[in-house]
């Protein structure tokens, strides 16, 4: 029961003709041969950039697309043999809510639990429960037109969890709220998490990082990572140390340190002060798939930091901020779906910045 | 099963009662045809001396009752594209079909309880009509059995009607266009007749035409012949394009 699979994907592809017309046409490949499965109880995030192929997969896994290739099992039914069962256990908020805006939030929550057959008599108990759970109770009442986007969001939330399905696809769930309505939303996937399964798609990384334990990055059609939130992070690390102070600092001096690689010194906005860059080791993609060592270097570049922060003290720099610094998730990508030109990236990068 | 079509159905009404169309399209067909219905009767009130004379003279439902539901077809052909157009093209436009695709529905049921749901809105309409000719029998005797008949055709012939502009609802997500379309294939269905009825040397041809002819199995009805074949083919159209619209909605998932 805890590892039961209940989404399971293979060999998934889609494709659109670019000319309706001509069917021999060229194909564009939206989603391109992507498995992976989703155990009870696991949230599982789905990163990309727009376009990338997230929304055209969740529209396949809700039945809304019939893929091209592959086949879909949700809780060990096929999707496409017997879909009618296969939806019961799927509740779905594709990227534009689905709401009739002539009705109000009852009557519509109300027509979405009865079109996913909730019987008449637990009706009222699961509208009560779904609208607490997500912010609407003083809104029963209201036409959904007149509502704000934030609130028409809310609604779909509870459209797609109304009957408490096993496998919840919420297709940006947090798009158009205020930062209170995130955390609350957020704070709701993390309980639906518990008992049911979530997959949810953004593209906004400290989110997936704050709901996620698993996530997956697909690029352009293709899954190009895949694993638990831990390793996502591990991907970011990036082995420098920033480090501002308000006087001048002596380079050579911190140069001297035994782990340091390269300094960099970094334009700073004020004439006093400076900003530096400090590289430990090398940033070689090479070495990214050994876990151990990534560890080994993670604790000598805190230990990097303590020995910057004393030497700060004793040389009065004036030391006003110290961090490891992090990869966003542009870098993420780009050292995913180039890893070959990545060195060069970097070192465009560090160029920039030195102008 | 039969609990979600009627779900479907329901809303469907619903909505349409929520906007101010189906209200506009009750008042407007109820005073063009109350129009009808009154000059109607005047006209017979006047003949009816005259008609009195006659042995075998037409009676009040050949003159009045008859030309009135002939007149709400016609009537009802310009219509019912406007209540059918919005079905299937507003929910591709506004991307709720999402949420009749996600749920455990099948399209068969989704298009079965759309269909009803708007027949249910012309069943209402129906009725709001019969009451002028069913007003007669306060002061004459009415031939129920053909009024029941004209009735009863008048029926099938709206319910063929809006199984089409359902299909054509299901080709375009601007419900301008499905309307305009169905307005189009409803009206060459009418009158697809006229070929070769004035040339006087109606073959074969013509007359498989004028078997197509929408209007053709209307007016027997109207005359209170009631036959069979007439109904088969009425069930026929409305079957047809019921099942088209359930493989269109069915391709609408399908890779291109």
């Amino acid at each position: 029961m805890e590892h039961e699979l209940l989404i399971e994907v293979s060999h998934l592809s889609r494709h659109f003709s670019t000319n309706q017309m001509s069917d021999q046409s060229a194909y564009i490949t939206a989603v391109d041969d992507i498995s992976f499965n989703l155990k009870r109880g696991e949230i599982l995030g789905f990163l990309g950039p727009n376009g990338a192929g997230k929304s055209t997969t969740m529209q396949m896994l809700t039945g809304n697309l019939a893929p091209s290739h592959g086949s879909i099992k949700i809780g060990g039914v096929d999707l496409m043999d017997r879909p009618i069962e296969a939806k019961a256990m799927m509740g779905y908020l594709p990227d534009t809510p689905p709401l009739y805006k002539e009705l109000c939030v009852d009557e519509y929550l109300s027509y979405c639990a009865r079109l996913n057959q909730i019987p008449k008599a637990g009706l009222q108990q699961a509208i009560d429960t779904t609208k607490e759970r997500c912010g609407l109770m003083d809104h029963g009442q209201r036409i959904i037109n007149n509502l704000s986007k934030g609130y028409q969001q809310r609604v779909g939330i509870a459209q797609a969890i109304i009957h408490s399905p096993d496998i919840v696809i919420l297709d940006e769930p947090t798009v158009g709220l205020d930062p209170i309505q995130m955390i609350a939303i957020r704070k709701l996937i993390k309980e639906l998490g518990k008992t049911h399964s979530v997959m949810l798609s953004s593209h906004i990384l400290p989110e997936i990082q704050a709901i996620c334990d698993n996530v997956q990055i697909i690029n352009q059609g293709q899954l190009v990572f895949s694993a638990s939130i831990d390793q996502l992070n591990q991907h970011m690390q990036t082995y420098s140390i920033r480090m501002s102070c308000q006087y001048s600092v002596d380079i050579q001096l911190i140069a001297a340190l035994e782990e340091v690689k390269s300094v960099e010194q970094l334009k700073s906005n004020d004439s006093q002060g400076d900003s530096i860059r400090i590289h430990c080791f090398q940033n070689n993609p090479s070495h990214k798939d050994s876990l151990q060592f990534k560890s080994q270097q993670q604790s000598a570049v805190s230990e990097l930091a303590q020995q910057l922060v004393s030497m700060a003290e004793q040389q009065a720099w004036g030391l006003y901020e110290i961090y490891a610094e992090k990869r966003s998730l542009e870098d993420i990508f780009m050292s995913l779906t180039c890893i070959d030109s990545g060195a060069g990236k970097q070192d465009l990068k560090q160029g920039d910045l030195l102008d | 099963m039969i609990s979600l079509i009627r779900l479907i159905a329901l809303r469907e009404l619903k909505s349409l009662f929520l906007s101010p169309l189906a209200w506009a399209i009750l008042t407007v067909t109820q005073i063009i045809l109350c129009y009808q219905f009154l000059s109607q009767l005047e006209s017979y009130l006047q003949l009816q001396s005259k008609l009195s004379v006659l042995e075998n003279s037409p009676g009040i439902t050949d003159l009045v009752i008859s030309p009135l539901l002939a007149g709400a077809a016609i009537i009802l052909l310009l219509i019912v594209p406007l209540l059918t157009m919005r079905l299937i093209s507003e929910e591709q436009k506004n991307q709720t079909l999402a949420l009749l695709f996600s749920a455990p529905v099948s399209m068969s049921q989704i298009i079965i309880g759309k269909y009803l749901g708007v027949l249910g809105f012309l069943m209402i309409l129906l009725l709001m009509v019969a009451l002028m000719p069913l007003s007669l029998l306060l002061g004459t005797a009415v031939d129920l059995g053909q009024l029941l008949s004209a009735l009863l055709g008048l029926f099938l012939i709206l319910a063929s009607f809006t199984a089409a502009g359902l299909y054509m609802s299901t080709l375009t997500r601007q419900p301008a266009i499905a309307a305009v379309s169905s307005f189009g294939l409803l009206f060459f269905l009418w009158i697809i007749n006229w070929a070769g009825v004035n040339s006087g040397t109606a073959g074969r041809g013509e007359s498989v035409l004028s078997w197509f002819s929408l209007l053709n199995h209307f007016e027997p009805l109207l005359k209170g012949v009631f036959s069979s074949a007439d109904i088969i083919y009425y069930l026929l159209f409305i079957s047809l394009f019921l099942v088209l619209s359930i493989r269109r909605l069915e391709r609408l998932r399908l890779p291109h």
